[in-house]
Protein backbone atom coordinates (compact mmCIF):
# COMPACT_ATOMS: atom_id res chain seq x y z
CA UNK A 1 0.00 0.00 0.00
CA UNK A 2 1.17 3.67 -0.65
CA UNK A 3 0.64 6.20 2.51
CA UNK A 4 0.70 9.63 1.25
CA UNK A 5 1.04 11.71 4.47
CA UNK A 6 0.53 15.53 4.96
CA UNK A 7 2.04 16.90 8.06
CA UNK A 8 0.98 20.41 9.27
CA UNK A 9 1.69 23.19 11.49
CA UNK A 10 -1.29 23.69 14.18
CA UNK A 11 -3.40 26.39 14.50
CA UNK A 12 -2.14 29.15 15.61
CA UNK A 13 1.93 28.27 15.55
CA UNK A 14 3.33 31.03 13.63
CA UNK A 15 5.17 29.74 10.27
CA UNK A 16 7.98 32.21 9.22
CA UNK A 17 8.48 30.12 6.02
CA UNK A 18 4.82 30.75 5.21
CA UNK A 19 4.65 34.41 5.83
CA UNK A 20 7.41 34.84 4.00
CA UNK A 21 6.26 33.39 0.88
CA UNK A 22 3.03 34.70 1.23
CA UNK A 23 4.52 38.19 1.30
CA UNK A 24 6.69 37.52 -1.66
CA UNK A 25 4.04 35.86 -3.32
CA UNK A 26 1.75 39.45 -2.71
CA UNK A 27 5.48 41.28 -4.36
CA UNK A 28 4.89 38.81 -6.79
CA UNK A 29 1.69 40.57 -7.83
CA UNK A 30 -1.01 38.41 -5.68
CA UNK A 31 -2.22 40.82 -3.74
CA UNK A 32 -5.42 38.82 -2.94
CA UNK A 33 -2.50 36.03 -0.80
CA UNK A 34 -4.24 36.13 2.61
CA UNK A 35 -1.96 33.57 4.00
CA UNK A 36 0.72 30.61 3.66
CA UNK A 37 1.14 27.24 5.98
CA UNK A 38 3.82 25.14 4.37
CA UNK A 39 4.00 21.28 5.46
CA UNK A 40 5.51 18.11 4.71
CA UNK A 41 4.40 15.86 1.96
CA UNK A 42 5.77 11.99 2.39
CA UNK A 43 4.82 9.14 0.68
CA UNK A 44 5.08 5.81 2.43
CA UNK A 45 5.45 2.60 0.70
CA UNK A 46 4.10 0.18 2.88
CA UNK A 47 4.40 -4.44 2.26
CA UNK A 48 0.75 -4.37 3.43
CA UNK A 49 -2.03 -5.67 2.37
CA UNK A 50 -4.53 -5.17 5.23
CA UNK A 51 -6.11 -1.61 5.14
CA UNK A 52 -6.21 -1.77 8.91
CA UNK A 53 -2.82 -2.95 9.40
CA UNK A 54 -1.35 -0.64 7.10
CA UNK A 55 -3.26 2.80 9.10
CA UNK A 56 -2.35 1.60 12.45
CA UNK A 57 1.36 1.25 11.10
CA UNK A 58 1.01 4.74 9.83
CA UNK A 59 -0.26 6.04 12.61
CA UNK A 60 2.41 4.99 14.73
CA UNK A 61 5.18 6.26 12.47
CA UNK A 62 3.44 9.35 12.41
CA UNK A 63 3.20 9.65 16.28
CA UNK A 64 6.61 8.45 16.95
CA UNK A 65 8.10 10.24 14.30
CA UNK A 66 6.89 11.31 11.04
CA UNK A 67 5.18 14.65 13.47
CA UNK A 68 5.38 16.21 16.72
CA UNK A 69 2.38 16.29 18.10
CA UNK A 70 3.73 19.52 19.86
CA UNK A 71 3.68 21.96 16.88
CA UNK A 72 2.12 19.54 13.91
CA UNK A 73 -0.86 17.80 13.03
CA UNK A 74 -1.03 15.03 10.62
CA UNK A 75 -3.53 13.60 8.10
CA UNK A 76 -3.00 10.32 5.49
CA UNK A 77 -4.52 8.80 2.37
CA UNK A 78 -3.97 4.79 1.68
CA UNK A 79 -4.24 3.68 -1.58
CA UNK A 80 -3.25 0.21 -2.94
CA UNK A 81 -0.83 -0.32 -5.42
CA UNK A 82 -0.18 -3.16 -7.69
CA UNK A 83 3.14 -4.28 -7.17
CA UNK A 84 5.17 -4.91 -10.36
CA UNK A 85 5.43 -8.87 -10.70
CA UNK B 1 34.50 13.27 37.43
CA UNK B 2 33.40 11.40 33.68
CA UNK B 3 31.67 13.57 31.22
CA UNK B 4 30.35 11.65 28.43
CA UNK B 5 29.93 13.14 25.03
CA UNK B 6 27.53 11.81 22.74
CA UNK B 7 29.04 12.43 19.04
CA UNK B 8 25.90 11.97 16.62
CA UNK B 9 26.52 12.16 12.92
CA UNK B 10 26.59 15.88 12.12
CA UNK B 11 27.48 16.92 15.85
CA UNK B 12 29.97 19.77 15.49
CA UNK B 13 30.44 20.85 18.80
CA UNK B 14 31.34 17.22 20.14
CA UNK B 15 35.07 18.44 20.27
CA UNK B 16 34.31 21.95 21.93
CA UNK B 17 32.86 20.16 24.84
CA UNK B 18 35.66 17.29 25.24
CA UNK B 19 37.97 20.01 25.44
CA UNK B 20 35.74 21.95 27.95
CA UNK B 21 34.86 19.22 30.08
CA UNK B 22 39.18 17.84 30.23
CA UNK B 23 41.13 20.85 29.56
CA UNK B 24 39.57 23.65 31.06
CA UNK B 25 37.78 22.25 33.91
CA UNK B 26 39.98 19.40 34.77
CA UNK B 27 37.71 16.33 34.33
CA UNK B 28 37.98 13.33 32.41
CA UNK B 29 35.77 13.95 29.21
CA UNK B 30 34.86 10.35 26.61
CA UNK B 31 33.42 10.14 23.82
CA UNK B 32 29.99 7.86 22.98
CA UNK B 33 28.92 7.51 19.51
CA UNK B 34 25.19 7.31 19.16
CA UNK B 35 25.42 3.50 18.24
CA UNK B 36 26.50 2.34 21.54
CA UNK B 37 23.22 1.32 23.54
CA UNK B 38 25.39 1.84 27.20
CA UNK B 39 27.40 4.64 28.64
CA UNK B 40 29.45 3.30 30.53
CA UNK B 41 30.24 4.91 34.21
CA UNK B 42 29.75 8.33 33.56
CA UNK B 43 28.95 11.20 36.10
CA UNK B 44 27.66 13.53 33.64
CA UNK B 45 26.15 13.70 30.17
CA UNK B 46 26.55 16.68 27.31
CA UNK B 47 24.40 16.36 24.22
CA UNK B 48 26.64 18.62 21.46
CA UNK B 49 25.74 21.17 19.58
CA UNK B 50 25.39 20.29 15.63
CA UNK B 51 23.79 19.36 12.85
CA UNK B 52 22.68 15.71 13.63
CA UNK B 53 21.52 13.53 10.95
CA UNK B 54 21.86 16.85 8.88
CA UNK B 55 18.43 18.56 10.78
CA UNK B 56 16.52 16.24 8.56
CA UNK B 57 12.69 15.68 8.72
CA UNK B 58 13.10 18.01 12.39
CA UNK B 59 16.53 19.18 14.40
CA UNK B 60 16.68 16.42 16.56
CA UNK B 61 13.84 14.18 15.01
CA UNK B 62 16.11 11.52 13.75
CA UNK B 63 19.02 11.58 16.44
CA UNK B 64 16.33 11.04 19.60
CA UNK B 65 15.91 7.41 17.98
CA UNK B 66 19.57 6.61 18.06
CA UNK B 67 20.64 3.58 19.87
CA UNK B 68 22.12 5.35 22.97
CA UNK B 69 19.20 7.62 23.61
CA UNK B 70 17.29 5.14 25.87
CA UNK B 71 20.27 4.47 27.53
CA UNK B 72 20.84 9.00 27.69
CA UNK B 73 16.90 8.15 29.16
CA UNK B 74 17.14 5.64 31.50
CA UNK B 75 20.67 7.64 33.05
CA UNK B 76 18.03 10.42 33.32
CA UNK B 77 15.01 9.00 35.01
CA UNK B 78 17.90 7.99 37.65
CA UNK B 79 18.95 11.46 38.39
CA UNK B 80 22.05 11.73 36.42
CA UNK B 81 22.80 15.36 34.95
CA UNK B 82 22.36 15.47 31.39
CA UNK B 83 23.53 18.81 29.26
CA UNK B 84 21.86 19.74 26.33
CA UNK B 85 23.66 22.25 24.18
CA UNK B 86 21.99 23.52 21.39
CA UNK B 87 21.07 20.44 18.82
CA UNK B 88 21.68 18.95 22.11
CA UNK B 89 18.37 20.98 23.95
CA UNK B 90 16.21 20.01 20.55
CA UNK B 91 17.12 16.49 20.69
CA UNK B 92 16.12 16.56 23.98
CA UNK B 93 12.50 17.98 23.31
CA UNK B 94 12.07 15.19 20.71
CA UNK B 95 13.25 12.83 23.01
CA UNK B 96 10.21 13.82 25.40
CA UNK B 97 13.26 14.85 28.52
CA UNK B 98 12.05 18.62 27.72
CA UNK B 99 8.69 19.54 27.02
CA UNK B 100 8.31 21.74 24.25
CA UNK B 101 9.20 22.18 20.61
CA UNK B 102 11.39 24.10 18.56
CA UNK B 103 10.00 26.34 15.56
CA UNK B 104 12.17 28.39 13.18
CA UNK B 105 13.54 31.31 14.09
CA UNK B 106 10.99 33.95 13.60
CA UNK B 107 13.56 35.98 11.34
CA UNK B 108 14.29 33.35 9.54
CA UNK B 109 17.47 33.84 9.51
CA UNK B 110 20.41 31.45 11.24
CA UNK B 111 21.71 34.08 13.98
CA UNK B 112 25.17 33.34 14.96
CA UNK B 113 26.49 36.21 17.98
CA UNK B 114 26.92 36.64 21.00
CA UNK B 115 23.38 37.44 22.99
CA UNK B 116 22.86 37.77 26.96
CA UNK B 117 20.56 35.60 29.13
CA UNK B 118 19.84 36.14 32.25
CA UNK B 119 20.12 33.54 35.05
CA UNK B 120 16.06 32.91 36.36
CA UNK B 121 17.22 29.92 39.04
CA UNK B 122 20.87 29.53 40.44
CA UNK B 123 20.00 26.27 42.65
CA UNK B 124 20.13 24.00 40.14
CA UNK B 125 23.31 21.68 39.10
CA UNK B 126 23.88 23.97 35.69
CA UNK B 127 24.07 27.55 37.43
CA UNK B 128 24.98 26.72 41.17
CA UNK B 129 27.88 29.34 40.76
CA UNK B 130 25.70 32.10 39.07
CA UNK B 131 23.88 34.35 41.36
CA UNK B 132 20.26 35.06 40.44
CA UNK B 133 19.56 37.40 38.01
CA UNK B 134 22.67 37.31 36.40
CA UNK B 135 23.35 38.23 33.13
CA UNK B 136 26.06 36.31 30.49
CA UNK B 137 27.53 36.72 27.58
CA UNK B 138 27.17 33.72 25.63
CA UNK B 139 27.38 32.84 21.50
CA UNK B 140 24.52 31.18 19.69
CA UNK B 141 24.54 29.69 16.68
CA UNK B 142 20.88 28.42 15.53
CA UNK B 143 17.96 28.25 13.00
CA UNK B 144 15.79 26.85 15.09
CA UNK B 145 15.62 28.49 18.69
CA UNK B 146 12.52 29.49 18.99
CA UNK B 147 11.00 27.50 21.88
CA UNK B 148 7.21 26.61 21.87
CA UNK B 149 4.94 25.19 23.93
CA UNK B 150 1.65 24.96 24.69
CA UNK B 151 0.00 27.66 27.59
CA UNK B 152 -0.62 24.75 30.59
CA UNK B 153 3.03 23.45 29.71
CA UNK B 154 4.52 27.19 29.91
CA UNK B 155 2.67 27.83 33.28
CA UNK B 156 4.05 24.71 34.82
CA UNK B 157 7.41 25.59 33.61
CA UNK B 158 7.26 28.90 35.24
CA UNK B 159 5.74 27.73 38.34
CA UNK B 160 8.54 24.98 39.01
CA UNK B 161 11.33 27.19 38.04
CA UNK B 162 11.97 25.55 35.22
CA UNK B 163 12.39 28.33 32.74
CA UNK B 164 16.81 28.78 33.56
CA UNK B 165 17.69 31.35 31.01
CA UNK B 166 15.89 33.95 29.15
CA UNK B 167 17.12 35.68 26.54
CA UNK B 168 18.06 39.85 28.01
CA UNK B 169 19.85 42.89 26.83
CA UNK B 170 23.11 43.73 28.47
CA UNK B 171 21.47 45.34 31.24
CA UNK B 172 18.90 41.73 31.95
CA UNK B 173 15.77 43.43 30.65
CA UNK B 174 14.07 41.01 28.28
CA UNK B 175 12.53 42.80 25.55
CA UNK B 176 11.89 42.12 22.16
CA UNK B 177 14.63 43.36 20.65
CA UNK B 178 16.92 41.33 22.87
CA UNK B 179 15.00 37.84 21.80
CA UNK B 180 16.82 36.70 18.77
CA UNK B 181 14.61 34.13 17.79
CA UNK B 182 10.97 34.74 19.22
CA UNK B 183 10.92 32.36 20.92
CA UNK B 184 8.10 32.09 23.88
CA UNK B 185 8.76 34.14 27.13
CA UNK B 186 11.98 35.11 26.20
CA UNK B 187 13.03 31.18 26.76
CA UNK B 188 16.72 30.56 26.34
CA UNK B 189 17.20 27.03 28.69
CA UNK B 190 14.78 25.05 30.57
CA UNK B 191 15.49 22.17 32.68
CA UNK B 192 12.99 18.85 33.59
CA UNK B 193 10.50 18.82 36.73
CA UNK B 194 13.21 16.54 38.64
CA UNK B 195 16.24 19.11 37.86
CA UNK B 196 18.70 17.00 36.38
CA UNK B 197 17.98 17.60 33.02
CA UNK B 198 19.12 21.32 31.08
CA UNK B 199 18.57 22.06 27.64
CA UNK B 200 20.01 25.37 26.42
CA UNK B 201 20.27 27.28 23.25
CA UNK B 202 23.46 29.17 23.64
CA UNK B 203 26.66 27.76 23.43
CA UNK B 204 28.81 27.82 27.00
CA UNK B 205 31.32 25.82 25.66
CA UNK B 206 32.39 28.72 23.13
CA UNK B 207 33.10 31.12 26.22
CA UNK B 208 34.80 29.29 28.58
CA UNK B 209 38.27 30.35 29.23
CA UNK B 210 39.90 33.74 29.21
CA UNK B 211 41.93 33.03 25.68
CA UNK B 212 38.10 33.58 24.62
CA UNK B 213 37.75 36.84 26.54
CA UNK B 214 34.96 35.54 27.49
CA UNK B 215 34.45 33.06 30.37
CA UNK B 216 30.76 33.50 30.91
CA UNK B 217 30.10 29.53 30.09
CA UNK B 218 32.51 28.43 32.57
CA UNK B 219 29.80 28.90 35.18
CA UNK B 220 27.98 25.84 33.80
CA UNK B 221 30.53 23.79 33.45
CA UNK B 222 31.64 24.86 37.47
CA UNK B 223 28.04 24.39 38.70
CA UNK B 224 27.90 20.97 37.03
CA UNK B 225 31.29 19.84 38.66
CA UNK B 226 30.41 22.08 42.32
CA UNK B 227 26.62 19.90 41.78
CA UNK B 228 28.64 16.25 41.61
CA UNK B 229 31.30 16.80 44.24
CA UNK B 230 28.49 17.93 46.83
CA UNK B 231 26.63 14.63 45.31
CA UNK B 232 29.74 12.22 46.07
CA UNK B 233 30.38 13.67 49.66
CA UNK B 234 26.54 13.16 50.38
CA UNK B 235 26.51 9.52 49.09
CA UNK B 236 30.14 9.26 50.53
CA UNK B 237 28.70 10.20 54.09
Amino acid sequence: MKAKIYVTLKEGILDPQGRAVQQSLQTLGFPAVEDVRIGKFLEVDIVETEQAAAEAQVRSMCEKLLANPVIENYRYELTEVSLPK
Amino acid sequence: MNIGIVVFPGSNCDRDCAYVASDVIGQSAQFIWHQETSLGEMDAIILPGGFSYGDYLRTGAIAHLSPIMDAVKAFAKQGGLVLGICNGFQILLESGLLPGAMLRNRGLSFRCEEVYVRVENAETPFTNQCHPGQVLKIPIAHAEGNYYTDPVTLSSLQANAQVIFRYCDADGQSTGPSNPNGSLDHIAGIRNAAGNVLGMMPHPERCAERALNNTDGFLVFQSMVASLKTQARLTAR
